[in-house]
């Protein structure tokens, strides 16, 4: 089961809860069984089946441009993080 | 000058013939005999040329805009403002750094019913000539309804603040609030038990800090030329970061399909960042379906200045607690980045770097992105980072002090390694943070003493990303056993040369053999902006992969040759081989045409980033008490850079960053009065560095390979932007007894500081 | 429109006229009739020298001179500085020590380099920087630039002997 991180800013929505195992493997999955456990997360995380904007997820470190069809492996790790960019 | 500080583990390390070397750059002789085209260079039979016409207020409602007195003036062939653009509301794109709101990008390009800072583009005229085009720009009449403005980061915040937006509302992972606001967004990220963390300190020092906004300041100022052929085929000549994010800007702002803009990107002078959005694109090619004829436009100094992304302006607040023993136990932060007249600032990395050195067990973070009457922030060299690592190497060196830790020493305790959890979440990979802190301790800057009345050292580190993003590379084996490379990543800093390096690695011939051509958007797959430190790294791998593309297709001729099956052909050091027969590339090249024709090797990458890069500065600065001028005795950079291609370019990247980073400190900022109006914008007011401020910038080079690329390659260019204000603080603060935590450090506030400190004459 | 002015000059030693109006820099005339787009335009009010050329041996901001002023004059461009098979050794030198990366401002600096150098053949790191102060780089940092030009100095120096 995957490791998903619950951002600081969503905690509240979610008893406290940090982070959570999940049984997805690709992160529109991830999302939908956040959903399904905590209904109030809905429209947080995702709108209109996209990455919410200013979005990114990071798996395992890395950032994927994949948004919601990201894959998720059985022991990955999941972060909602600040979409980045640079100069 | 350049030493690599580790024997980088020396009998392991891969041996690299092209990697690691310093060949001539591939676009140099343009380049040094004036003949290479920059975007204002070019010229066009037909050519017209436009003038865009700027708000003189900071906040404003358009009343009316007349140009019936312009389109009298002989010479004047069009004009153009909003009203010829589609109406956008409510679309969003995604431009590949995330998605934007296209009616702000829109009305950043041409002003939508309110002009939101000085500067804001209103209008535009095209006319046979430039001087006809600035007469028809003053006979423009425009009619305007000032507005309140604010230019304060803090200010903007206030619950009575002018609101620039009444469709923009704080949006907190996902949530809107129920009023407008100029606070666009709230980032907040937590780990661990804050409280608890900062009960178990023994020491806790809690500072704010200020920026000022400040200009990436590259010297070519933005220019263009558009043509509206009469096919309806758009070409636009630019001076881009990304020919392919400006193709999508332009096509999703006039609601054309992308395959009706072809973007020709020119030679590029400088970027940092701030050639990323677009601004006169559109607007040349309104004028020029208008008039028919190619129009060029180009800004002054000044439009560069008002009209323009500086960084943001910014407000922080850190405090960071430590046991005896020097080690860190929690810290927060809070931070304000100013996001100019359209949100989507850079306070994202701000709170993503802010902590990103060190391994702080309870932490929080909260930031806002504010949008206020300045010109869009754009980014610039690791954006929103240098804000933030002012205030926290700032107060890091103030706790190091009062512990009676060497700086270095502190730092090194507590630095982020492989394994340490980021603030925001992620683990770090391998790193090579310890390693750069280590080569600082040992350089022979550190361990040369500093004496003199009113001298002091200082030191601080840095953190940017490297983001991955798209590449696109193909390239064609030429009979004389040459390559022609062809990528999509504009050159804005020698990248034709570091890409075809990697190329030429792989393919074991020389980095002259290469010959790089950075394509237009018809000519070579989607690639991404020149921006995020991505280039050599992830434009970098592309060429490896066509690299191994080609030697797969180069080892099948071989096969043909030797009649043998390709699996047996091994490829080593630019040969060929299979038992007892050899051929070099070379020689192999020659007989493509007889085994089957050209040899095409291509790649599409997209990696997934990030990649970390660490810097660490010193700095020896001598401080006039009489007129508060900050002196550089000396200066050392030290960077991880993974595998340095092209040593000489991560030294440039490393002194070039640097000098930016004291220029940010020491003189730049925008002078706004009370009325918003920026009240400096030119070069002789806006003091930017010039070869006599600044020393000799010593570079030492460490070598962590980064675990992701197949050279081992991090991106170099952002992270030396970050640690100088924080390093001069730091040291300034050595020299005098006073800290500074407003930048910049200029001559009348050090000064003032050092007054009210009683320590001046 | 007021009528143009037809004026003659040496250009990178080459005889030239042409015809401009009264407010037409030098940089503008270079640039839009002679077509020598080496010198840039990077700030038009004699703060950045991007635009630097020879006049009659001196450098200048060509954006702060008017065309007029120039004319019957001897001229100096970047494009000036290589002969036709052999880069001068400021461009040689800028090239083997990486002292450009844009490029924009390189011509400005070259050629202000030139000026230094023909009346200075062994100047100090000091002198270097402060002859090059009017010329703003944005990209270097001024390292490898300074570098350069001392490489050059050197390398004329020993051409001279
Ligand atoms: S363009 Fe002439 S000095 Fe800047
Ligand atoms: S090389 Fe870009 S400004 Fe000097």
């Amino acid at each position: 089961m995957a490791t998903v991180y619950i951002p600081a800013a969503l905690r509240e929505l979610t008893e406290g809860v940090e982070c959570v195992k999940v049984e997805a493997s690709t992160v529109r999955q991830v999302i939908a069984a956040l959903e399904a456990r905590w209904p109030a997360l809905q429209g947080r995380l995702r709108q209109q089946d996209e990455l919410a904007a200013g979005l990114a997820v990071s798996i395992d470190g890395a950032i994927s441009s994949r948004g919601l069809l990201a894959r998720v492996g059985p022991e990955s790790e999941v972060h909602f993080i600040p979409a980045i960019g640079g100069g | 000058m350049t030493a690599s500080a580790k024997p980088a583990a020396s009998s392991s390390a891969p041996q690299y013939k092209v990697l690691g070397t310093r060949p001539i750059r591939h676009d140099g002789t343009d380049k040094v005999t004036g003949r290479a085209i920059y975007a204002a260079d070019l010229h066009l039979p037909g050519m017209a040329y436009g003038r865009v016409i700027r708000s003189p207020h900071a906040h404003a409602r358009i009343r009316s805009i007349d140009f019936s007195a312009a389109l009298a003036l002989p010479g004047v062939l069009a004009v153009t403002s909003a009203a010829d653009m589609p109406d956008l509301k409510n679309k969003f794109a995604d431009l590949g750094e995330g998605r934007v709101n296209l009616a702000h990008l829109g009305a950043n390009c041409l002003a939508q019913g309110k002009v939101l800072y000085r500067g804001h583009a209103v209008a535009a005229v095209a006319a046979v000539s430039p001087h006809v085009a600035e007469e028809a720009a003053k006979l423009v009449r425009i009619e305007y309804e000032p507005l309140p403005a604010v230019t304060w980061v803090l200010d903007a915040m206030k619950p009575n603040a002018p609101l620039l937006h009444d469709d923009v509302f704080t949006e907190s992972m996902g949530q809107l609030s129920d009023k407008p606001s100029n606070v666009s967004r709230h980032i907040h990220f937590e780990q661990g038990d804050v409280q608890r963390g900062f009960a178990q300190a023994d020491v806790v020092i809690e500072r704010e800090y200020r920026t000022a906004s400040v200009h990436q300041g590259y010297i070519e100022p933005h220019a263009c030329t558009a043509l509206w052929n009469q096919d309806g085929h758009v070409t636009i000549w630019t001076a881009t970061q990304g020919s392919f994010s400006c193709r999508q800007q332009v096509a999703e702002l006039l609601e054309l399909p992308v395959s009706r803009v072809t973007v020709v990107p020119c030679e590029i002078g400088g970027g940092f960042g701030g050639k990323i959005p677009i601004y006169l694109e559109p607007v040349a090619v309104l004028l020029s379906r208008k008039c028919g004829r190619p129009v060029k436009l180009t800004m002054t100094r000044s439009d560069v200045f008002e009209g323009t992304g500086p960084t943001p302006g910014s407000f922080v607040r850190v405090k960071l607690g430590a046991t005896r023993d020097g080690k860190l136990v929690a810290g927060e932060a809070w931070l304000a980045y100013d996001a100019g007249a359209f949100p989507g600032g850079m306070i994202g990395p701000g709170c993503m770097c802010v902590f990103s050195c060190y391994e702080i067990p309870h932490a929080r973070v909260d930031g806002y992105d504010v949008c206020l009457n300045k010109p869009k922030t754009a980014a610039y060299r690791a954006p929103g980072a240098t804000q933030a690592a002012f205030a926290c190497e700032s107060v890091i060196d103030e706790l190091a002090e009062r512990l009676n830790i060497d700086p270095i020493e502190f730092r090194l305790k507590n630095a982020a390694k492989e394994g340490t959890r980021r603030v925001d979440g992620p683990v770090y990979p391998r790193i090579g943070l310890v390693e750069v802190l280590e080569a600082a301790r040992a350089s022979e800057h550190w361990n040369t003493p500093l004496a003199g009345p009113w001298r002091g050292r200082g030191v601080a580190a840095g953190y940017w990303f490297n983001i991955g993003l798209k590449s696109s590379a193909s390239a064609s084996v030429n009979a004389d056993g040459t390559v022609t490379l062809v990528e999509g990543s504009t050159d804005i800093g020698g990248t034709r040369t570091s890409v075809a390096m990697q190329l030429a690695e792989t393919l074991g011939i020389a980095a002259e053999d290469v010959r790089p051509q950075v394509a237009d958007t018809d000519s070579v797959g989607y690639t991404d902006v020149t921006g995020g430190s991505r280039v050599t790294f992830a434009t970098g791998l592309a060429a490896y992969q066509v690299g191994l593309d080609i030697r797969r297709q180069m080892a099948e001729r071989a096969a043909l040759l030797w009649e043998c099956d390709p699996a047996l052909v091994r490829f080593e050091d630019g040969v060929f081989r299979t038992d007892g027969r050899s051929i070099t590339f070379k020689e192999l090249a020659a007989k493509l045409h007889a085994t089957g024709g050209p040899v095409v090797g291509r790649a599409a990458v997209d990696p997934e980033g990030p990649t970390h890069g660490f810097g660490a500065h010193i700095v020896d600065v001598e401080v006039d008490p009489d007129t508060g001028k900050v002196t550089i005795l000396r200066y050392t950079a030290v960077q991880d850079a993974g595998k340095a291609v092209h040593p000489s370019y991560v030294e440039g990247q490393m002194q070039g960053g640097t000098v930016q980073g004291i220029g940010w400190a020491l003189n730049e900022e925008y002078w706004f009065d009370d009325r918003g109006q920026m009240r400096n914008a030119s070069f002789l007011d806006y003091r930017m560095p010039t070869a006599l401020d600044v020393p000799m910038i010593e570079t030492i080079i460490v070598e962590v390979p980064n675990p992701d690329h197949p050279y081992g390659v991090r991106g170099v260019g952002e992270t030396p932007i970050v640690p100088p204000p924080a390093a001069l603080a730091n040291a300034i603060y050595r020299a005098t007894g006073v800290r500074l935590r407003e930048l910049p450090m200029s001559p009348p506030r050090v000064w003032a500081a050092l007054a009210a400190a009683g320590k001046s004459s | 429109m007021a009528k143009k002015h037809h004026l003659s000059a040496v250009v990178n030693g080459e005889p030239v006229e042409f015809l401009c109006e009264a407010r037409q820099s030098l940089l503008e005339v270079l640039r839009d009739v002679l077509h020598l787009t080496g010198a840039k335009e990077g700030c038009n009010n004699g703060n950045c020298g991007a635009c630097t050329v020879l006049l009659d041996g001196l450098p200048v901001n060509s954006c702060l001179v008017l065309a007029v002023e120039a004319d019957g004059c001897r001229i100096t461009t970047v494009e000036g500085l290589a002969d036709a098979t052999h880069l001068h050794p400021l461009q040689q030198c800028f090239l083997e020590d990486a002292a450009l990366q844009c490029g924009v401002c390189t011509p400005g600096f070259l050629v202000a380099a030139k000026a230094l150098l023909d009346k200075n053949p062994n100047p100090s790191e000091q002198e270097i920087r402060f002859e090059l102060a009017n010329n703003l780089c944005r990209c270097t940092g001024y390292d490898k630039i300074v570098r350069a030009v001392q490489h050059a100095a050197a390398r004329l120096r020993e051409a001279r002997t």
